[in-house]
């Protein structure tokens, strides 16, 4: 079980969050707009990547709020936690 | 290829089982291939298997950046069934169990497909609905699928607790009686040994770390950690890995890698007679040759490369199993291990031509890869040599992500109203 | 004869308490502090099990969690039956009884042991290679076969009556393993006032120093050392000692999970009494300090009963007062069976002999052991045994320093030590993710980077020997304090050379001479080497091939055997062959603990609403729909499920019914921005929706699909009241909470989940304005001013109530919210207030009845994750003037508006008093033949008791432009002929609901 830092409460089991996938994919201002490729793209393209992640977590069982990782997929060790909407940490290590 | 038999294992002990031959060779990589599949698991080799066996391609490597067989291919529980609700997927997968039926008698190897039956339990009005859904479906699509009273189920696996004493008592079960388990390491040697024998170089230990392309941009050669090798063909089946070697094409996919974990008891003697599974509470267990009761748990909630869980994840399953099987709270668990699950948006697989040409895919099997191994691999060969998908496959592209053709089963067993 | 290989004296035993046991139904003594085992071998029996494949006889081996051969069943009563427990960890209790496990008809004379005879035969993997003809025989013969002579102990039958708990614990520093090295470590570590937890599996702490009899710490007895040392730790308070507590898994972030056996070991635990505690402690550093396996000698036949390790034997003498024989050999290639030699001599064990195969061994333990007049032989290796069910002699060859043999000879003897020397246990680090490297020098795999809080201290890291564990156990648990100290330790003891030797004895057999790696798996050096001739290179490859390190043991005695052999015979190094993953858990764990408390009503949670218990009184039937029981419906005397179905539907067409909706999803939008958040969330347009009103709102996931609905109230012109299904609550809130928080957190809005809050009455039939209209207080129900789909506040029997006009029946119908805590109150008057109606109360079955009769979908039954609104019929509720909601660009993909997509319809079959399966699928044409083409499948099929005739809801391919056309329905007898129909059933103008 991870042991997770929220950016509001501080440290904590990861039974108390929820996971929320990639993070910095905003959904477009108007999708009606989007062709079909993009559209795809936003909905269902991934990177998946095999080293620093940046992903959603949610604080479900605690303040309930939103907040961005940047973790290690590789070792699961996270490397930062951040508040929605700031901007991406530089993190040390780069993706494999 | 040296022939496996009752006689030859009789014969090779009067010498002290000491004359038989590599099962396969451990050949240098060629300079150039008709053929390369990325990813030596039971699709990769099952696909350079079909390739060599009926497609007349000979010159065919298999590139393995660990050794054959070490991914979800001998990580899983092994689970063989084909009663899948949508069309697509029921032909797929019953494609495969028809393979899986000739399979060592195919291979001269014992892969141990056991069609023990699979029995899949519902705890709910909801699940009642649904399953008898799946039995009409299957059985108008030739998959034979029934549906068992909670007694009928009870008969059928003696150890499966019915009681209302359970939070969600069993309603009742489908019933597929052509499910059931294999030998899952015997399905990656029995496709590697055939594939030798028709002349694949199987590699292991060779990394690929760049794919080349042409001017045009089809493919032209992998770079690896043995070298580089010139091909116009590549198929890759690397699983959880399969975001990273197509990102080397620059070809992108809707694919996350989760971990997922199973584990065995300690090996006791014949106690559970089929494959059982529990959707609504988590719950996938079956006992091996060898004795041990096979235990699926579920995938871990966050993207991941490093083959384990939490512990937690292990406990929710065995509070389902013990449950289930109230007598099993006394048993142990002796292994516990992870494997790294490709999942697609609507967890069906990918098994498809890409953007790139020359370049094919096989992917997306989340949590059910090694029972669709031969029907995979027989559709990538296919789709590989002839540069088109065979009409089993065809459903399975990238596309119909963009076009909304979703083929989803998950979905379909749906939500509680 | 009892107990005629106990020592007359020594031992940590209690020899005034006497303990009777039974093993195989045969009567033995034991005393208080013995393990099975040792009681066992008190009383002569070495032969405690059968091997997995050839059945071979085996003696116990170890005296620890590495036990491979001695495993057995235990059973305290019909229930309490728990098989493959090892002899060397069960502590012996007064009337415990014993079994041995697969031998048939008994331990001394097995038939199974005819696989032995076969062995030849049936080598490595041989099962990959036969058994494939004739192909049908696989199923009836050879795999029932194969099973039957698999599996070791039988699994218990009963359902198992004990309970476990689980506890989450946090400290400063875990120390794992409480020998010398652990013991130091938690001394330092303790020191500064830091929370230590010290655990280790053993029923007492100690480790080694519990077989120490001859070394001195600082100027105390080993034992003496140990008492004061725990006095010391334990007279702490932020120290907690556990004993019986296996760390067996090493989790991301320092999370260890360790299990404790709490009343396995007791003659009577007390009834009720938990039989084992699992630790999930999150430790901020740990230490392992887990010590070392003594390394068997590979040689032919070294598998007899009365072969054990030598340490293990040590250990027997030393801690439980028990000699393994009356003459042994020794046979080691390592200085640490000297001590076992010179232990045994002074108790009165003749030492027929001590093979060492190295040419020249020195060291203090060496010449201790000539010093005494031992018979020390080096250059002297072990190369057969005889004996059948105990081993009678020993075959001894000189070993010359190139390798060659001389002629052998025989000594007799009862028992056979042996010692390659000692592998560290890095099973805890290696799971922690740390990188391995090898030593040349100590032949082993140590601990080298860390991925984790921990550090190794002691043996486990290759620190071999009393001085150095205590010294760097202490440094340890010093530096995971931040404190870097050290401390002497003034050590008297006889140390020995740390190197030993790995891998197979040399030895002049014929081909028919077996050397066992694996023992449980009756693994020989002869099956790794047809593994590699067989072209399995990679160790991963050799362990599925051979099963060499997968018993139950996990190979904690053979897998660095197998390695060297493996390097050996495929002229690699051992680096070089690798190591396979060290996997949870370190020892096997009951399920039982791992499951915990989850068990019957405490599986899951389970949400009742205010009215349970009253529909309970009235017998109500339940269904479990997500983690609520819900009424399903309510049987009258001796009424089935339809005949109650029937009456309630009758009761709320013609009259009133009352239904409890409580467990619907709701949601409350709160804010200057509640509407327009709810047009972008919601397909429907909301902005026009007048406070008061009320309107079917369908939600999309972004893919377009239907993802959830219900009813949604504008109490205010910032506030909505939503309702969404009785599943779907938490996924629409977390779905708004996403799209609020992350994409949208301009919007001035707040959500709060208000499901407990409101419990929910949902009054329909055409007398439902009647009974209600002396309840209600401050609302005008007619139908002016309340028409349907409006709502009102007010007050109802004096609570405050938000009443919705809604309609889920087609009937006159008013859901009634009201305060949780007064809705049993409310309901119990409405209740009184419809007893001159004939008011009937139904359940979720009624309710699917009557609105299957209006055509009104149940997400998650017509929708299944792959219908759109359209798709279902609710391409209405879309608002089209929208620029945007979540799903709609998704509902432009292409798939989308295939004409030929499954739609909403009615089928009527032509039998109308068939009712269809729930799922059946739909063909265009009778008489078709897998695989069929497959148009469509029934949703929704019921007996409609006020049509008098069947209906169903289906999804048809097309299904708007086929009405009136005749379908099928494929069954297992025959088609069943369906006409296609309009979804509405029931009055399709819908009069009934505005009245």
């Amino acid at each position: 079980m991870l042991l997770i830092t929220c950016p509001y409460c501080g440290p904590r089991p990861e039974i108390e969050f929820a996971y929320g996938g990639q993070a910095h994919i905003a959904r477009p201002e108007r999708p009606v707009e989007l062709d079909a490729q993009d559209w795809a793209e936003f909905l269902y393209m991934r990177t998946n990547p095999k080293g620093v992640h940046a992903e959603r977590w949610r604080h479900t069982h605690g303040c309930a709020r939103f907040f961005n990782a940047l973790r290690d997929t590789t070792t699961d060790q996270f490397i930062a936690t951040y508040r929605t909407g700031a901007p991406r940490p530089d993190a040390t290590e780069t993706a494999r | 290829m040296q022939k496996f038999s009752a006689f030859e294992l009789f014969r090779q002990g009067l010498s002290g089982q000491t004359g038989w031959k590599p099962q396969w060779r451990s050949p240098e990589p060629k300079q150039a291939y008709d053929a390369v599949i990325i990813g030596g698991g039971g699709h990769g080799l099952g696909a350079a298997y079909y390739l060599a066996k009926q497609h007349g391609l000979r010159n065919i490597a298999v590139l393995e950046k660990g050794w054959i067989g070490g991914g979800n291919t001998g990580r899983n529980t092994t689970i063989i069934r084909s009663n899948y609700l949508f069309d697509e997927s029921a032909g797929l997968y019953d494609h495969s169990v028809k393979l899986w039926e000739g399979l060592s008698q195919e291979l001269n190897y014992n892969v141990m497909f056991s069609q023990r039956g699979v029995l899949m339990l519902a705890h709910t009005v909801h699940d009642v609905q649904v399953f008898k859904r799946h039995v009409h479906a299957n059985r108008a699509n030739g998959v034979d699928n029934e549906w068992l009273t909670a007694e009928e189920a009870k008969a059928y696996c003696p150890p499966l607790n019915i009681s209302n004493n359970m939070r969600y008592p069993v309603l009742g079960g489908a019933l597929q009686r052509r499910g059931g388990t294999a030998r899952h390491d015997a399905v990656a040697w029995g496709y590697a040994r055939g594939a030798d024998a028709l002349g694949v170089d199987i590699i292991e230990n060779c990394e690929v770390t760049a794919i080349r392309r042409s001017a045009s941009g089809a493919v032209q050669a992998v770079e690896t950690t043995r070298g580089v090798i010139r091909t116009p063909k590549i198929g890759v089946s690397a699983a959880g890995h399969t975001s990273m070697v197509l990102g080397m094409a620059g070809v992108r996919l809707p694919l996350e890698s989760y971990p997922l974990q199973a584990l065995v008891s300690e090996p006791i003697k014949p106690v559970f007679p089929c494959v059982v599974m529990s959707n609504t509470i988590h719950a996938y267990i079956s006992q091996s040759d060898k004795g041990e009761l096979v235990i699926g748990a579920g995938t871990d909630i966050y993207t991941s490369y490093t083959q384990r869980g939490g512990l937690h994840i292990s406990q929710h399953t065995l509070e389902a199993i013990c449950e289930l099987f109230p007598a099993f709270r006394r048993m142990k668990m002796l292994r516990n291990w992870g494997g790294i699950v490709d999942v697609t948006p609507d967890r069906s697989p990918i098994v498809a031509k890409t953007p790139v040409a020359g370049l094919y895919v096989n992917c997306g099997w989340g949590t059910g890869g090694f029972k669709a191994t031969p029907g995979a691999a027989h559709t990538l060969a296919w789709t590989i040599a002839r540069d088109e998908p065979h009409p089993i496959n065809a459903p399975f592209t990238i596309e119909r992500f963009r076009d909304g053709h979703l083929i989803d089963e998950a979905a379909a067993a749906a939500v509680a109203h | 004869m009892s107990q005629t290989f106990r020592a007359p004296r020594g031992g940590r035993i209690d020899r005034d308490a006497k303990l009777r046991f039974t093993f195989d139904g045969r009567s033995y003594e034991g005393q208080a502090g013995d393990t099975l085992a040792s009681a066992l071998l008190a009383n002569g029996v070495h032969l405690m099990g059968r091997s997995f494949k050839y059945h071979r006889p085996r003696g116990v081996l170890s005296s620890g969690s590495d036990e491979p051969n001695a495993l057995v069943s235990i059973q305290r009563d019909a229930a309490r039956f728990v098989p493959n427990l090892r002899a060397t960890q069960v502590e012996l209790y007064d009337g415990l009884v014993a079994q041995s496990q697969n031998r048939f008809p008994n331990l001394r004379l097995d038939l199974g042991a005819v696989n032995n005879l076969l062995a030849p035969f049936i080598p490595a993997g041989f099962y990959y290679k036969t058994f494939m003809w004739p192909r049908k025989a696989w199923d009836r013969l050879y795999e029932p076969l194969i099973r039957a002579a698999a599996g070791l102990g039988r699994a218990p039958t009963e359902p198992d009556p004990d309970t476990y708990l689980n506890q989450y614990a946090h400290c400063d520093v875990l120390v794992v393993g409480a020998g010398p090295a652990g013991l130091a470590a938690a001394l330092a570590a303790s020191q500064n006032g830091g929370r230590v937890m010290l655990v280790d599996e053993q029923s007492e702490l100690g480790g080694s120093l519990l077989s120490s009899v001859s070394a001195r710490i600082d100027g105390k007895t080993a034992p003496d050392w140990l008492a004061a040392t725990l006095r010391t730790l334990a007279a702490n308070p932020a120290v907690t000692l556990l004993p019986r507590a296996t760390a067996f898994g090493y989790f991301a972030h320092n999370m260890i999970a360790i299990t404790e056996r709490l009343s396995d070991h007791l003659a009577n635990p007390r009834p009720g009494a938990p039989r084992e505690r699992l630790w999930q402690v999150r430790a901020k550093q740990v230490v392992i300090a887990t010590g070392a396996i003594e390394r068997p000698l590979v040689f032919p036949d070294n598998d007899r009963p009365g072969i054990m390790l030598a340490d293990a034997a040590r250990s027997y003498l030393n801690r439980y007062g028990v000699k393994p024989g009356k003459r042994v050999v020794i046979a080691t290639g390592h200085d640490g069976a000297y001590r076992a030699a010179l232990e045994l001599a002074a108790a009165g064990v003749e030492i027929a002999a001590i093979a060492d195969m190295r040419q020249a061994p020195t060291g203090p333990l060496v010449e201790a052991a000539r010093a005494a007049g031992l018979t020390v032989r080096t250059g002297c290796a072990i190369t057969g045994t005889h004996g059948s069910l105990r081993v009678t002699a020993a075959r001894l060859s000189p070993l010359s320093s190139d390798g060659k043999l001389g002629a052998p000879r025989m000594v007799s003897c009862d028992a056979v030590l042996m010692s390659g020397g000692f592998t560290p246990s890095v099973h805890l680090f290696s799971q922690s993710r740390g990188k391995l490297k090898w030593d040349d020098q100590l032949d082993a795999y140590l601990p080298d980077l860390s991925a984790e809080q921990e550090r190794s201290a002691g043996a486990c890291r290759g620190r071999f020997g009393l001085t150095q564990a205590l010294s760097d156990g202490y440094a340890a648990g010093a530096s995971a304090t931040g404190a870097e100290e050290q401390r002497h330790f003034d050590v008297e003891a006889l140390e020995a050379d740390p190197r030993g030797v790995v891998g197979a004895v040399p030895h002049d057999r014929g081909p028919g001479a077996r050397a066992f790696v694996d023992w449980q798996n009756d693994v020989t050096t002869k099956d790794l080497k047809l593994a590699l001739s067989e072209g399995f290179q990679s160790i991963e490859h050799i362990k599925r091939y051979t099963t060499t390190g997968m018993a139950t043991d996990q190979g904690k005695t053979s897998n660095i055997n197998a390695l060297a052999v493996v390097a050996d015979q495929s002229g690699r190094t051992i680096p070089q062959v690798g190591l396979t993953t060290f996997r949870m858990p370190y020892t096997p764990v009951t399920f039982g603990v791992l499951a915990g408390h989850a068990r019957g009503d405490l599986f899951d949670p389970i949400r009742r609403t205010p009215i349970h218990d009253w529909a309970v009184a009235q017998g109500a039937v339940f269904e479990d729909v997500s983690l609520w029981k819900r009424a399903r419906y309510f049987p009258q005397g001796a009424e089935d499920m339809d005949a109650a179905v029937a009456r309630e539907c009758v009761a709320v067409r013609n009259s009133c019914g009352v239904f409890d909706a409580s467990t619907l999803g709701k949601i409350e939008v709160v804010g200057a921005d509640a509407a327009e958040f709810m047009n972008r969330m919601y397909i429907n347009a909301w902005t026009k929706l007048g406070v008061g009103r009320c309107r079917y709102g369908v939600l999309c996931r972004e893919d377009g699909f239907v993802m959830d609905d219900g009813v949604v109230g504008r109490i205010a012109d910032d506030r909505f009241h939503v309702t969404t299904t009785t599943g779907g609550a938490p996924r629409v809130l977390a779905m708004m909470e996403d799209y609020l928080q992350t994409e949208w957190p301009d919007l001035k809005v707040w959500l709060t989940s208000t499901t407990e809050q409101w419990a929910v009455i949902a009054l329909q039939g055409p007398r439902a304005r009647d009974i209600l209209s002396g309840l209600v207080q401050g609302v005008d129900l007619s139908p002016e001013a309340l028409p349907h789909m409006a709502l009102a506040q007010g007050r109802i029997c004096g609570v405050p109530t938000r009443l919705f006009r809604v309609s889920f029946s087609g009937e006159l119908g008013f859901e009634i919210n009201v305060p949780a805590d007064h809705g049993r109150a409310v309901w119990e008057a409405i209740w009184a207030a419809g007893q001159p109606y004939g008011l009937t109360p139904y359940g979720t079955e009624t309710m699917h009845v009557l609105r299957a009769e209006k055509g009104f979908i149940i997400v998650g039954q017509e929708t299944d994750g792959t219908a759109t609104p359209d798709d279902v019929g609710l391409g209405w509720a879309i608002g089209k003037a929208k620029p945007d909601f979540v799903g709609k660009r998704s509902l432009a993909r292409p798939a989308m508006s295939d004409p030929n997509r499954k739609q909403l319809v009615g089928l009527y079959t032509a039998d109308p008093h068939l009712v269809l399966e729930e799922g059946a699928q739909i063909v265009a044409s009778a008489g078709q033949t897998p695989p069929m083409k497959l148009i469509g499948h029934v949703t929704s099929s019921y007996h409609s008791a006020v049509l008098g005739r069947s209906i169903a809801l289906a999804m048809v391919q097309g299904g708007r432009a086929r009405m009136g056309q005749t379908l099928y329905s494929p069954q297992a007898g025959g088609d069943i002929s369906v006409t296609v129909t309009s979804p509405v059933f029931f009055d399709a103008e819908g009069t009934r609901v505005n009245v």
